[in-house]
C-alpha cells in the first residue's frame, strides 16, 4: 500500500520559514496571499496498516507537540 | 592513616552519530576535576555513571527534526530509565532536543524565528535552581549559543505548569537581567532558554556551559553548571 503523508505545524505554532515565504512572494508583487503555510510531504509504500501508519506518525514521523499529519491511502 | 579519597562517580557523554560537543564537554569536565567517559549512542548501558550529558551537534544530521531519531537510539532506554531514578541528567543545544523529543522534557525547539543560524554569546537571567546549575535568582549569566532550532515552544498549558513550578531555570535577558520587552535570538516563548523537569535532575538549555568553563577560551559562566554536580558528587556516598 501506498500512503502520502502531510505533516503540518498545528494552529498557533509560528512557521517562521512559511512566514518569509509569504513576504518573499509580497516582495515580488504577488498581493492577497492570506496565509501560506510549509510543512513536509511524506511518501511511504509499505505493508503496514493504517492503522500502524498512524503510530508511525505518532511516534516518530510528526511531533504531536507542534505538529498535525494527515495521512492519504493512494492507488499507485 | 587519612583515609583515602573516594572516587568520584564518572559522568557518560552521549555520543550519537552526528554529535560534535562531546569533546568540549569532556574538556570542560576534565578541567573542573571531573572524570567522563564517551558512552556510544549504540550501548544498553550507564552501569557505574553518577550523571549523564547528551551533547549538542546534529545527531543523525537533524532530519526529520532535532533529535528525533536520536530519541530512540538504543542508550536512550537507559537514560530514560536513569532520569526517572532522579540521577542528573543534562541536555545541551542538540542534547535538548532530545530531551524534549523523548518528552524527558516539556515543549519543543523549533526552527529560529529569524531562520538564521545564531552563533553569539548571550546574557541569561538564572530563574530558580535545579540539580544542574545552583545560582543565585536574578543572577545573569553569558553563555554561547550556536543552533538553528533553538525556538522553544509549549502549549499556554505547559507553560502555565512551568511558570507555576519554578521550571524555568535560565531566560534570555539584556545585560541588567531584564526579560521585559526583550526578545529572545531565536524567538523562544517566553525567552525561554532552559527549563528542568517537575524532579527537577533533568535540564535541557540551547546555551552550551562547556564553552564557558576553561576562561581562556570563552568565559567562566559554564562553570556554575558543572559545578553543581561536583559538589552533589562530593556531598554523595556511592
Amino acid at each position: 500500500m501506498n500512503y502520502e503523508i502531510y505533516v503540518t505545524y498545528r494552529a498557533g505554532i509560528f512557521d517562521p520559514a512559511g512566514a518569509t515565504a509569504r513576504r518573499g512572494l509580497e516582495q515580488i508583487g504577488f498581493d492577497g496571499i492570506h496565509d501560506l503555510s510549509i510543512g513536509k510531504y511524506i511518501r511511504l509504500n509499505t505493508d503496514a496498516t493504517r492503522e500502524q501508519v498512524t503510530e508511525m506518525c505518532e511516534k516518530l514521523l510528526a511531533n504531536p507537540v507542534i505538529e498535525d499529519y494527515r495521512i492519504v491511502e493512494t492507488e499507485d | 592513616m587519612p583515609p583515602r579519597p573516594r572516587p568520584r562517580p564518572r559522568v557518560a557523554v552521549v555520543v550519537f552519530p552526528g554529535s560534535n560537543c562531546e569533546q568540549d564537554v569532556a574538556y570542560a569536565l576534565n578541567w573542573l576535576g571531573l572524570d567522563s567517559a564517551y558512552v556510544w549512542h549504540g550501548d544498553h548501558s550507564l552501569d557505574g555513571f553518577g550523571a549523564v550529558v547528551l551533547p549538542g551537534g546534529f545527531s543523525y544530521g537533524d532530519y526529520l527534526r532535532c533529535g528525533a531519531i536520536a530519541r530512540f537510539s538504543p542508550i536512550m532506554d537507559a537514560v530514560t530509565r536513569f532520569a526517572r531514578a532522579g540521577r542528573p541528567v543534562l541536555g545541551i543545544c542538540n542534547g535538548f532536543q532530545i530531551l524534549a523529543e523523548a518528552h524527558l522534557l516539556p515543549g519543543a525547539l523549533l526552527r529560529n524565528a529569524g531562520l538564521k543560524f545564531i552563533c553569539r554569546d548571550v546574557a541569561l537571567r538564572v530563574e530558580a535552581r535545579c540539580d544542574w546549575l545552583d545560582a543565585p535568582t536574578g543572577s545573569v549569566l553569558h553563555l554561547p549559543i550556536n543552533h538553528n532550532e533553538g525556538n522553544f515552544v509549549c502549549d499556554s498549558a505547559t507553560l502555565d505548569d512551568l511558570r507555576a513550578d519554578d521550571r524555568v531555570i535560565v531566560r534570555y535577558c539584556d545585560e541588567e537581567g531584564r526579560t521585559d520587552g526583550v526578545s529572545a535570538p531565536n524567538g523562544a516563548l517566553d525567552n525561554i532558554a532552559g527549563i528542568t523537569n517537575a524532579a527537577r535532575n533533568v535540564f535541557g538549555l540551547m546555551p552550551h556551559p562547556e564553552r564557558a568553563v576553561d576562561p581562556t577560551v570563552g568565559g567562566s559562566d559554564g562553570q556554575l553548571v558543572f559545578q553543581s554536580l561536583l559538589q552533589q558528587f562530593t556531598q554523595e556516598v556511592f
